[in-house]
């Protein structure tokens, strides 16, 4: 329907730009749809607006996370600067009955879920270790160990198993898992366990590894590499390597692999290729291992640029993306003022949340943090 | 009433139970389903439940604890078996940073109701890996529980009450003991309580899991020398509970931990500590410890010289009798 056309974007040469050939891609990094034999993606306009606010959302969020890190508001904050096509358009895929274990990266896919993003800031602000209840919102709580949430993922695949949420070809029963990772991940045994454990079991899980092209400092498309989607082949199970910065694509591929997961018929990897645009945090340096030419190559890859573009070649959506500035600049002001009001953490409570049974031991233990603390208060008073 | 069985068929039944009483309890490991597992704790149970419920998994010990991890998060009861005490170690990253920081990190939304059965400690003269005693390192990370059953009746009613718990469990089962047989009765008693054994004025000896039967004997040879032990079995390593402890010791003034377990950092470490902040003025001489030896468990041809026996016990308790200070702090471990 509409032929590929050459790009800029594809014009530039880059030593580490990852080959394409094998991508899934509905939409051109000029904002052009393509076709392709094995995916499609029929939204309508308003669809379209609605991932379009998804990401441009999602990209406030954590610019403000960015800015409110650099004001001393947070102790850290990991950018998803870049990846947003990857994480709303897999997460659009998800229906509210389906869980997905996201990682530390996934600000889209958490606001998808439906979690309030100001619940994002306390983990870096450092007032508590976790921020919402995952079974609330249908996404866990990402954990900082890399890879670890995979087995998770397939835990509760299995549940979902014996529960019989699977194979009824009825949407209202029938559940699936997503489990999102980064390229440096796919090193972790954890990860590989799962896979394996997934395939023995037919487990009706979907891996979506964002391959934004480092671990930290640690290029993935180093000379010799593998592409990460033939992982898939060695544990027998379908690999789908997709334009991780095309939202069309990356929604219908993952449509197809929950489809596929929802119905019995086992798990999918998904090896989304993004790029990481910002630092691995703001603890990070990239310009001591990467070109300002990779990042001028990604930039001209933008996963929200594209979208827009098509947005202008199809109608006039000014009123809408007026309204969209003026929600974003909105949440913005919501976030900076929840993030200045987030209390800080009281250490006694933690000694009630360790145990759902508490201990005598950690009584004894609080006790003596509040004694400590009146005697403080105390001598505070006659001073 | 009492039925007569081995710590092994009392998990077993204890498990049939738990099996029985809730149909979110299930069972993982690697060769516990047709098997029934290499101790065979689990026989049986595959055949009665379904591979649904008991589930033979991949060999893979992070991904055992792992994917219990995301069965609780589904409401499940995961009760997962190690195979051996020394395969614990792939999974401890999980069993560390995930089973054990969930209720806290979710602020107490996610329950994580998973049992890690571990056949535990030597002298079953296996190889290497096979004959650990990791318990301190379970003891010391925060939001874990760990029991140590050493007769029958507590593997029977221990292994059900550690799966009725909301809490993560570590079940640190006493595998040299395995095939001796004693008494189950039918009442489980409280379970997070440390009990006496033996009564006796003269020194307390504290232990539990497979040193508990070394230990009653010790006192038992003591006796004929005219020398009565108190021998209280821990049972609960986290938390612990002292105060039947402390009540011994400031009856007797005398007492010496006993475990198989490296001597550095091990459970006795931190009992003898408490002791001394609770009965200092009761003793009549310092905590002995008898224990395991700060090198790698032996080859299993040396193994006898490494577990604690009688006499390593009975001279330490002597030591609190006659040694002086210096003497028995250097010595103490017999």
């Amino acid at each position: 329907m509409h032929p590929s056309l050459p790009t800029t974007a594809s014009s530039i040469s880059v030593s580490t730009a990852p080959d394409e050939s094998d991508l899934v891609r509905l939409l051109t990094p000029d904002g052009v749809r393509v076709d392709h034999p094995d995916a499609a993606w029929s939204g309508s306009d308003a669809d379209l607006l609605a991932l379009h606010r998804d990401m441009v959302l999602t990209r406030r969020i954590d610019t403000e996370g960015y800015a409110l890190q650099r004001h001393g508001e947070l102790g850290l904050w990991p950018p998803s600067l870049g990846q947003e096509a990857v994480q709303v358009g897999t997460a659009r895929a998800l229906r509210p009955r389906d869980m997905a274990f996201p990682t530390y990266r996934d600000h889209g896919v958490i606001w998808v879920r439906g979690v309030p993003p100001e619940r994002l800031l306390g983990l870096y602000r450092g007032s508590e270790m976790g921020g919402w209840n995952p079974d609330e919102h249908r996404v866990a709580l990402p954990t900082i160990i890399i890879g670890a949430q995979c087995l998770h993922a397939c835990g509760y695949a299995m549940g979902i198993v014996m529960d019989e949420a699977v194979g009824h070809s009825d949407g209202e029963r029938d559940e699936a898992v997503t489990v999102y990772l980064g390229d440096g991940a796919t090193s972790q045994g954890d990860t590989l366990e799962a896979l394996s454990w997934a395939a023995s079991f037919t487990l009706p899980v979907v891996f979506v590894i964002e391959n934004n092209q480092y671990a930290i400092s640690t290029p993935t498309n180093r000379p010799g590499a593998v592409p990460l989607v033939r992982r898939a082949d060695g544990f027998g199970i379908p690999g789908v390597r997709v334009d991780g910065n095309d939202v069309l694509a990356c929604q219908a591929v993952m449509e197809t692999a929950l489809q596929r997961a929802r119905d019995g018929r086992g798990p999918t990897l998904i090896e989304a290729v993004t790029f990481r645009r910002g630092a691995h945090t703001t603890s990070d340096d990239p310009t001591r291992y990467r070109e300002a030419s990779e990042e001028e190559y990604w930039e001209a890859r933008d996963p929200i640029a594209r979208v827009r573009a098509l947005l202008d070649s199809t109608g006039s959506h000014a009123e809408a993306l007026a309204a969209l500035d003026a929600e974003a600049d909105a949440l913005g002001e919501r976030l900076r003022a929840a993030c200045r009001a987030v209390p800080d953490p009281d250490l006694a409570d933690m000694f009630d949340r360790m145990y759902v049974e508490p201990t005598p031991e950690l009584r004894e233990q609080r006790e003596a943090v509040l004694a400590w603390r009146a005697l403080g208060d105390e001598e505070a008073v006659t001073a | 009433m009492t039925t007569r069985m081995s710590i092994a068929a009392a998990l077993n039944a204890g498990l049939r139970k738990a099996l029985e009483a809730d149909r979110r309890v299930m069972l993982m490991g690697e060769d516990i389903g047709r098997l029934g597992g290499v101790f065979r704790v689990t026989d049986g149970l595959q055949k009665d439940f379904g591979p649904a419920r008991v589930i033979d998994t991949p060999l893979a010990e992070s991904a055992i604890v792992g994917t219990a991890v995301g069965l609780a998060m589904r409401g499940y009861r995961p009760v997962v078996e190690i195979q051996f005490d020394g395969f614990v170690y792939p999974a401890y990253d999980q069993i560390v940073n995930q089973v054990a920081r969930l209720h806290s990190r979710s602020g107490g939304a996610q329950h994580m109701p998973i049992v890690i059965r571990i056949p535990y400690g030597g002298g079953i003269g296996a190889i290497e890996h096979h004959s650990e005693s990791p318990e301190a390192q379970f003891v010391m990370t925060p939001g874990l529980k760990v029991l140590a059953p050493s007769t029958p009746h507590d593997a029977f009613w221990m292994v059900q009450q550690a799966v009725a718990s909301d809490d993560p469990v570590v079940l640190m089962e006493p595998k040299r003991r395995y095939w001796e047989t004693g008494e189950v009765g039918d009442d489980p008693g409280p379970l997070w309580s440390s009990q006496v054994r033996r009564a006796g004025g003269d020194a307390t000896l504290v232990t539990y899991g497979p040193m508990v039967a070394t230990c009653l004997a010790a006192a038992e040879a003591a006796a004929a020398e005219g020398r009565e032990l108190e021998v209280v079995d821990l049972r609960t390593l986290s938390p612990l509970d002292l105060d039947p402890v402390v009540a011994s010791v400031r009856r007797t003034g005398r007492c010496v931990v006993v475990h198989e377990a490296q001597r550095t950092l091990g459970v006795g470490a931190e009992v003898a500590a408490r002791i001394g902040e609770r009965c200092f003025f009761h003793l009549e001489a310092p905590v002995g410890r008898v224990t395991g030896y700060d090198i790698h468990y032996p080859p299993s041809r040396a193994e006898e010289h490494f577990l604690p026996d009688v006499d390593r016990i009975l001279d330490a308790v002597d030591a609190t009798f006659d040694a002086a200070d210096g003497e028995l702090a250097e010595g103490g471990i017999a």
